[in-house]
C-alpha cells in the first residue's frame, strides 16, 4: 500500500512504543498522540498493552485532578514513555523550546519550555520528535537549554532522551556516550544526506538500515480506526494527513 | 458571601500592579472579564499563567497592562505563536519569568497549604532555573545521596480569575474535572469568576455537583457573562471559535491590526 510522509512518521514513532506500558502525549502532539493509539489498539488484548493518557483535549483523557496530575504521576513512576521537541536540539541532547539568540532578548521567541525541564529528567523513555531535519534546528549548541540532555553524576534522573525521530531518519541516543547513534535512514534519503543537515557529530555505524515502512495491517488499523479517535483531539490534523490517502 | 456584580464592575475592582493568575487555554478563560479589564485600564499587572497562557496572555500583552508575565509558554495551539507575546519579548517591553509547568503547580500548591516553599524534581542544569534568581538549590536534608533539589518559593496571587459554566445563589461556582482552577483559588487571596449562568439550587447539596464545586469561601465577586470564554471554548458548553483565534493571530501580528481587532472585538456586549 502507498502511504504519505506523515503517515510514515506515525508508524516510525509507533515501532518505538512497542514495550511502553504508559505513554503520556503533551499539549499540541498530534504524531505522538496518533502513533500511541494506533499500538493501545494493536495491544488492547493483552494484559500488559499500552495505556494511554493525552492532555491535549478531553479525549483519551482519564486526568481528573488538573494539570499537576500528570506531572505527579510521572514523579511518582507511573508514566513511562513521554514525547519532547525542540526549536533547536544539539548532539548532548539539549533542548531549546524558548527562542534564539541572546536570551532574554531572543532574536525569535518561541513559546516557552513547557513541562520539559521536569519531564525529560523523571520519564525514562523520552522521545524527541522533530520532523523539520536541517542545521537550524539541530545545532552544535543550543541558544537556551529548556531541558539538559544529559546530568552530572548525582543529579537524581531516572529520565531522559531515548529516541530522535526526524523527516529524515531515525536516531538513538546513547546517555553513556551522551550522544546520538544514526539508526536508520528513512527511504529516498542517503546517510550523506543527514550528515549535511546536521549541525553535531554523531555515531554512525557501518551498516545503516533503511527505516522499515508501515505494514498494510497497520497502515489499515491506522485509516480506518485510528483516524477518527485522533481527531477528537486534533480535527484539522486528521483532515490535512488523510484527505489524501483514505 | 462572595459578591454578584456586573463584568465591568468586577474589572473595577482589580487593582493596577496585581498578582494575578489565569488558567491554560483548555481550562475556562475569563477571556470577556480579561477584555473588561483592558477597558478598565489596568497597568503594571504580574501576569501568572497555571502554567500556560494563550490569547488572554496575548491580549492583556498587547493593550499595554503587563509588567511582568510568569509562565512555562504563551502559544495559540495550533493556530501558531502568540503575536504580542513574541513581540514584547523580543523588544524587551515585559519582564519575563521563564518557568516549566509542574514548578507553577507546584508553587501553587505550596501557597494552598499555608508553606513558605515546595521541592521539584528536574530543572537542575537547565537555563530555566539559571535565569531565576528567586529558586533555590539545596541538597535533600534528608537524604545526601538524593542530591541536589530545586526549591521554589510559594506563589499566592492576589487574585485568581476564572470562568465556569455555573454558580449558585450562594456564591459556590461548579468548575467540574477542571481541578487546576481548584489549586489556584486555593492558593490566591481571592477569586472573581465570570460564570455563564447562576442557578438557584445549592451546588454543595448535591453530590453529583459538590465535589467539583469552589466552595464561597474562595470567591471574592461573581459575574456573569455569557459566553465567556470566547473566541476559547467552554467544555460541554461550547467549541473554541478556531477561525476567530485564527484571524487574531493574523491581525494581531502588528501593533495597529491588533488595536484595530480589539477595538471590535473588545468593546462590551
Amino acid at each position: 500500500m502507498n502511504y504519505n510522509q506523515d503517515e510514515f512518521l506515525i508508524c516510525t514513532i509507533a515501532s518505538l512504543l512497542e514495550t511502553s506500558r504508559h505513554v503520556a502525549v503533551g499539549m499540541a502532539s498530534p504524531f505522538p498522540g496518533s502513533a500511541a493509539l494506533l499500538v493501545r489498539e494493536e495491544t488492547k488484548n493483552q494484559i500488559d498493552g499500552l495505556r494511554l493518557s493525552m492532555i491535549g483535549g478531553d479525549a483519551n483523557n482519564p486526568f481528573t485532578d488538573g494539570g499537576r496530575e500528570l506531572f505527579d504521576c510521572s514523579g511518582q513512576g507511573r508514566i513511562d514513555t513521554f514525547f519532547l521537541g525542540g526549536v533547536q536540539i544539539d548532539g548532548q541532547a539539549n533542548i531549546n523550546l524558548v527562542g534564539t539568540g541572546d536570551y532574554p532578548k531572543t532574536d525569535r521567541r518561541f513559546p516557552g519550555s513547557f513541562g520539559s525541564a521536569y519531564m525529560y529528567f523523571v520519564v525514562p523513555k523520552v522521545i524527541l520528535f522533530r520532523p523539520e531535519h536541517t542545521r537550524r534546528v539541530f545545532v552544535p549548541e543550543v541558544d537556551f537549554i529548556s531541558a539538559p540532555g544529559t546530568s552530572e553524576d548525582g543529579v537524581y534522573r531516572p529520565g531522559g532522551p531515548h529516541a530522535l525521530v526526524t523527516e529524515l531518519c531515525l536516531m538513538m541516543f546513547n546517555r553513556e556516550r551522551k550522544r546520538f547513534q544514526l539508526t536508520s535512514v528513512h527511504p529516498g534519503h542517503t546517510v550523506e544526506e543527514i550528515q549535511d543537515n546536521t549541525g553535531f557529530d554523531f555515531d554512525i555505524p557501518e551498516t545503516v538500515p533503511e527505516t522499515l515502512g508501515p505494514t498494510d495491517q497497520r497502515l489499515r488499523l491506522l485509516r480506518t480506526q485510528i483516524s477518527p479517535e485522533i481527531a477528537k483531539t486534533y480535527p484539522e490534523f486528521v483532515a490535512r494527513v488523510f484527505e489524501t490517502t483514505v | 458571601m462572595a459578591l454578584f456584580t456586573t463584568l465591568d464592575d468586577l474589572a473595577q475592582q482589580v487593582a493596577d500592579e496585581a498578582l494575578i493568575v489565569l488558567p491554560p487555554d483548555y481550562s475556562n478563560v475569563p477571556v470577556a472579564a480579561v477584555m473588561a479589564l483592558i477597558r478598565r485600564g489596568v497597568k503594571d499587572l504580574h501576569l501568572l499563567f497555571a502554567p500556560i497562557g494563550g490569547i488572554a496572555g496575548d491580549l492583556l500583552i498587547g493593550a499595554g497592562c503587563v509588567k511582568t508575565l510568569e509562565a512555562a509558554a504563551i502559544t495559540m495551539g495550533e493556530a501558531g505563536l502568540a503575536p504580542r507575546f513574541s513581540e514584547a519579548v523580543q523588544t524587551n517591553t515585559i519582564a519575563m519569568l521563564d518557568s516549566t509547568c509542574p514548578a507553577i503547580h507546584t508553587a501553587l500548591q505550596a501557597s494552598e497549604k499555608g508553606v513558605p516553599f515546595m521541592p521539584l524534581r528536574g530543572l537542575i542544569g537547565s537555563d530555566v532555573l539559571k535565569n531565576r534568581a528567586d529558586w533555590q538549590v539545596i541538597v535533600d536534608p534528608f537524604d545526601k545521596n538524593d542530591g541536589p533539589i530545586v526549591l521554589l518559593p510559594a506563589i499566592q496571587p492576589d487574585i485568581a480569575l476564572i470562568h465556569a459554566p455555573l454558580a449558585d445563589r450562594d456564591g459556590n461556582v461548579w468548575i467540574g474535572k477542571r481541578r487546576e482552577l481548584m489549586t489556584m483559588a486555593h492558593a490566591a487571596k481571592t477569586t472573581f469568576v465570570t460564570v455563564e449562568e447562576i442557578q438557584d439550587d445549592n451546588l454543595l447539596e448535591n453530590d453529583l455537583t459538590a465535589a467539583g464545586t469552589l466552595p464561597d469561601m474562595y470567591v471574592g465577586a461573581i459575574a456573569e457573562a455569557e459566553k465567556g470564554c470566547w473566541p476559547l471554548g467552554l467544555a460541554g458548553r461550547y467549541p473554541a471559535d478556531t477561525a476567530a483565534i485564527m484571524d487574531y493571530v493574523e491581525q494581531a501580528s502588528s501593533q495597529v491590526g491588533f488595536e484595530e481587532w480589539l477595538k471590535i472585538y473588545g468593546a462590551p456586549r
